[in-house]
């Protein structure tokens, strides 16, 4: 198979030391390829002058490996036909330099490889320059190169291939020249994505489309309660069915291992299983709820962020508004399950998968296997999909994977099919949330005094991670709050942490997934109690914040505002800083019968430079889709502590005929560096839909998914 | 009893039992993986083939349903109209994860192959149930619009 040989090429590539030039495996290199002339960090040149760019992220849809190759490409003055693109391994020097690890996530891809990879293609344009400045006998002042080719005024021409094994002998320059951006020739005027021909021709390769030599596939029986615990297990028919080879237990559940997918799956529904409750999660969610609301009444857990003194102010408010919102447990269904291929020969670990957090799987691995961390290599490929799923903070999907290697002592590359069924089910949720909300109005209009108690789950410190209670404000529980997100002099935000043994995890856009919806509901409450219109209320809460203002207005101006809707139809607004990047949306519905529809989004954004515009607008057309998918469907329920939703059935998603016909997207560019693209469009939707379904039926929304017509 | 499968063409004898789903002789007997798992009960569509030039579920079909069948999937998908429709996807980036554009790309061609000049609802109702997480769905849409118009131009154009 083509993969086959491809994964096997991909297989030498070793980890790079602390030196600048990336090595090859002197014990794996059996059919080791030529090694490319030029061999960076970042980056390789081969003879044939195809410029490889090692991306320290996942692209996992966002388009970020294109993106980080646009960043080499312009420094390098390539042409873009010549870039590739392929994961780099887990190493040291391939961490990301926001959060210390190598790790994608928080939108933080571009900005945090930005001088990173710029400094990399000039480092090797400069070497290219210098080796053919030797070979031409000219000066380096003399060279230009345009679009890959390499010339000096007296018509020597060279490609990068030619030069490349010269350029590779030189002395790296310390330092280099990066360019004023007002010379960019390839950066913000718009490209094609590296990866879209090969999806959509069916050869992109996945974790899960990962074939090796001799492989099993495993798929395990979990607990169905989070925290139950395996009490017996009966194989006898399992081991009947054609095709199952091996039946073994591990401390997450019983792996039934075969032949094929098929055969896995149906030896599974074989197995008889007993399960050990007594540390599990029995409750319904719903009682899980009661608790947070209970909660938010209370003065408990911490105060995370405070001005002035909100309760003086609201006892001088003319009037006093409050509101409650709640958000439910949600599954990220990436449309790949997370599924991972492991294979160890001779001490030597190998993983392939659309792997998120490459440091933290590499050490878990590791450890479970016995092996030093430089001897496991990851393979990261492209995910089909993530949105948080693949970075678990315990890396619960390798942990499986490599405890089932470890019970069959390694005998064969095991893949581990995690079915729909698996991920739905699987726990590793968007945490439940309660928001309670209260502020004063002045006679004139204005917001005198917040408070702002927020009951949800800690991601960072909370089951099944370690302490019950954090020890210190966790941002992913509590970024894109009211109280930090508008101008109110006298305002406090209460963090109260929620317990439930649910496993929970980052979700695209984290915190702002509920934050933004609470804040910007409430906003628009306050705002119909003042008797002022949305747009006008916000700016005038905006004062300091100057880039969310900025792109309110323009979407209000793109969109019309200020005019009036066709019967039937209504607008509504929100707005949000995710991640340094401001995102506003106004949305159109149109409402019949009971039921509605969002016709039209328009969509203001400032990520500072924004590398490829058109990824950009894909982005917040996608981020629209995924933030109406949770307003429209979004829910996992626990019954008994078991989930109810098990599939696409039970658990929908974003269908075609629910998404918007028109999704304009207009980036407002502010010259600051650029910043990510990936979660801030999916944040202000829901809430603008809720604005607008308000202002139809003059009911407020109060909770997601959207129940409309509310009770 | 290795089965007798038409698959892109080709005829394959494929030793598994007859209530295997298509989907998976095709990605792991046959090593055809561009054909994707999404759900295994044919909720998606990411598993989209042709079987006969209609789209079917190739998770939902088992290898016993399958003789005299012609199977087609994203690695065997030929002519103009598919030709149009991946030239439609890649010249708008329509992908993002792209793990589900295999299914997209067999629908929309199945679709313009039976309707060369969809409307947007003869679009949704084809397109409906085969699901993308990343929501590309504005794309798709334009991209089988784009390539409708491509297959409709005259000769040359």
């Amino acid at each position: 198979m083509a993969h086959e040989v491809e994964l096997h090429r991909r297989g030498f590539i070793v980890l790079a030391g602390a030196g600048l030039i990336l090595g090859w495996a002197p014990a794996a290199r059996a059919s080791a390829p030529e090694a490319a002339a030029f061999t960076q960090t970042f980056l390789r040149i081969d003879t044939d002058g195809t410029v490889t760019v090692l991306a320290k992220h996942l692209d996992m849809g966002q388009g970020v490996w294109s993106g980080l190759a646009s960043i080499v490409a312009e420094e390098l003055d390539a042409d873009w036909s010549q870039m590739k693109v392929e994961g780099a391994p887990a190493a040291p020097e391939y961490k990301n330099l926001v959060l210390g690890a190598q790790v994608t996530g928080g939108s933080t891809s571009i900005a945090n490889s930005w001088t990173q990879l710029r400094t990399a293609g000039a480092t090797a344009r400069a070497m290219l320059i210098a080796a053919a400045a030797q070979r031409w006998k000219v000066p380096a002042s003399a060279i230009v190169i345009k679009k890959g080719v390499v010339r000096d005024a007296s018509g020597h021409q060279a490609g990068f291939g030619e030069l490349a094994a010269a350029a590779a002998a030189l002395p790296v320059p310390t330092e280099v020249k990066l360019k004023d951006p007002k010379d960019f020739v390839f950066l913000g005027k718009g490209f094609q994505r590296l990866d879209t021909a090969a999806k959509a021709r069916g050869t992109a390769l996945f974790g899960i489309d990962v074939r090796l030599p001799g492989m099993k596939i495993a798929v395990l029986a979990r607990p169905p309660r989070f925290g139950g615990k395996l009490k017996t297990f009966d194989a006898a028919e399992t081991r009947q069915v054609a095709g199952v080879t091996e039946v073994v237990q591990t401390p997450q559940g019983v792996a039934v291992i075969a032949d094929n997918s098929w055969a896995a799956i149906k030896g599974r529904t074989a197995l008889k299983l007993s399960w050990d409750d007594a540390d599990a999660e029995l409750r319904s969610s719903a009682a899980i709820l009661e608790t947070y609301k209970a909660l938010a009444g209370t003065r408990g857990g911490m105060i995370s962020l405070q001005r002035g003194d909100a309760d003086q102010a609201m006892a001088r408010a003319h009037r006093i508004v409050e509101a409650d919102y709640a958000f439910p447990y949600l599954a990220h269904a990436p449309m790949e399950t997370p599924t991972a291929v492991c294979r160890v020969t001779d001490g030597l670990c190998e993983i392939w998968g659309g792997i998120q957090s490459q440091t933290a799987n590499q050490k878990a691995a590791a450890a479970i296997l016995g092996l030093p961390i430089e001897k496991v290599l990851i393979h990261t490929l492209l995910a089909g999909g993530s949105f948080g799923r693949r970075a678990t903070l315990d890396s619960d999907w390798i942990v499986e994977l490599a405890e089932i290697v470890k019970a069959t002592k390694a005998a064969y590359p095991v893949k581990l099919l995690r079915t729909r069924e698996d991920d739905i089910t699987g726990g590793y949720y968007r945490p439940m949330a309660y928001h309670r909300l209260r502020a004063g109005l002045t006679s004139g209009g204005e917001i005198s005094g917040l408070t702002q108690t927020l009951v949800t789950q800690s991601i960072l410190y909370g089951y099944p991670f370690g302490a019950e209670a954090p020890p210190k404000s966790d941002p992913t529980a509590t970024e894109g709050n009211l109280v930090d997100r508008y101008d109110v002099d006298d305002a406090t935000l209460r963090w109260i942490p929620g317990q439930a043994h649910v496993p929970i995890t980052l979700y695209r856009s984290v915190g702002n997934t509920h934050t933004t919806f609470a804040k910007e509901v409430f906003m628009d409450e306050l705002a119909r109690a003042a008797g002022r219109d949305p747009l006008a209320f916000r700016l005038a809460h905006l004062g300091s914040r100057r880039r969310q203002a900025a792109v309110l207005k323009l979407a209000a101006e793109k969109f019309g505002w200020g005019g009036k809707p066709a019967p039937g139809r209504a607008w509504g607004m929100a707005v949000q800083e995710a991640f340094n990047t401001h995102v506003a949306q106004m949305v159109e519905v149109s409402v019949a019968g009971g039921e509605f529809r969002v016709e039209r989004v328009v969509c203001a954004v400032d990520c500072g430079f924004a590398l490829n515009p058109d990824n950009v607008a894909a982005q917040m057309e996608g981020g629209v889709g995924f933030g109406l998918s949770a307003a429209l469907h979004g829910e996992i329920t626990l019954s008994g502590g078991i989930p109810d939703q098990t599939n696409f059935d039970t658990y929908p998603i974003l269908r075609m005929s629910e998404t918007p016909r028109g999704i304009e997207t207009y980036i407002l560019n502010s010259g600051a560096p650029p910043t990510g693209v990936g979660e801030p469009g999916a944040t202000p939707i829901a809430a603008a839909v809720a604005n607008a379904l308000s202002a139809a039926t003059g009911t407020a929304f109060h909770q997601l998914p959207l129940k409309f017509p509310a009770a | 009893m290795p089965m007798a499968l038409s698959i892109n063409g080709q005829l394959h004898a494929v030793d598994a039992p007859a209530d295997m789903p298509l989907l998976w002789a095709l990605r792991d007997i046959l090593g055809l993986t561009g054909t994707k798992y999404g759900c295994g009960v044919a909720q998606c569509g990411a598993c989209t083939v042709s079987a006969d030039g209609s789209p079917i579920r190739s998770c939902s079909v088992t290898l016993g349903d399958l003789a005299d069948v012609k199977i087609t999937t994203i690695e065997g998908l030929t002519g103009s109209t598919a030709k149009a429709v991946q030239d439609a996807w890649t010249a708008l980036d329509v992908a993002q994860c792209g793990y589900c554009q295999s299914g997209q790309v067999m629908a929309a061609t199945a679709l313009l192959e039976a309707t060369p000049k969809p409307t947007d609802d003869e679009i949704e109702a084809a397109m409906n149930g085969n699901l993308c997480r990343c929501a590309t769905y504005v794309r798709i849409r334009a991209a089988i619009r784009a390539a409708a118009a491509s297959l409709g131009a005259p000769h040359g154009a």
